[in-house]
């Protein structure tokens, strides 16, 4: 299941839950919140959510995952509201029978996550100001579709 | 027709708001976009826009009906 999560994100829980009897291959990413980004440093970060769109993409992705690569659980959890330095700002856990599925499914669902879900990032600087990013690279316009 | 707008990331820093209801005589997702952009000055083309229409993803060709709940969504930089 994919979820946004207001409060900090307990990895250990969640790979817990991936445990089962065939799964001979647990990976997991943590994707946090570091100090500096494109040449400035970082003081902290907030994200902001579309919650009802977030969590519907964040569940066909889910789906899509595993339908194309043979695992036994996914899990995908995202923060929102204000992060510090070293906090999980993402978590994408992942059980297989072998690693190279489990390993292709996490890749998979942390690149669709970044690219699709409704989720936005505000950095604040050492300097004092603070920026939305909004990447050249992600999905816009007419395109629906990664359906 | 009767719209409700939903605004995220730097277009709800532009808008003031997170949503506003709005009365626009057109039911083209481009144009409605067009006019909230010139009332909040929206730096963004609707072309890096991906349009979301009650709760879902749609094209920007699907006509728009009375009640909607529209978002323009920016690009996104969650991870």
């Amino acid at each position: 299941m994919f979820g946004l999560s207001e409060v900090r994100i307990d990895v250990d829980c969640l790979a817990r839950e991936l445990a089962h009897a065939s799964a001979g291959a647990c990976v997991t990413f943590d994707g946090r919140v570091r100090d500096h980004n494109d040449g400035r440093a970082v003081h902290g970060l907030a994200y902001q959510a579309y919650p009802d769109l977030a969590l519907t993409e964040g569940e066909k992705i889910l789906d899509e995952a595993r339908r194309r690569f043979d695992i036994i659980h996914a899990r995908c959890l995202h923060r929102v509201g204000t992060l510090e330095i070293g906090d999980v700002a993402v978590w994408v856990g992942v059980s297989a029978a072998h690693r190279d599925a489990a390993f292709a499914a996490c890749r998979y669902i942390i690149d669709e996550v970044k690219s699709r879900v409704p989720i936005w990032k505000n950095e604040r600087y050492v300097s004092g100001d603070s920026g939305w990013l909004h990447p050249d690279s992600t999905s816009v316009g007419d395109d629906p579709g990664i359906m | 027709m009767n719209y409700h707008i939903l605004y995220f990331a730097s277009l709800r820093d532009a808008a003031g708001c997170d949503s506003e209801s709005c009365v626009i005589d057109s039911t083209n997702a481009r144009e409605v976009y067009a006019q909230l952009r010139q009332r909040h000055g929206f730096s963004f083309e609707s072309q890096r826009l991906r349009l979301a229409v009650n709760g879902e993803f749609t094209t920007w060709d699907r006509p728009l009906a009375e009640a909607d709940e529209i978002a323009f969504l920016p690009p996104v930089s969650g991870g």
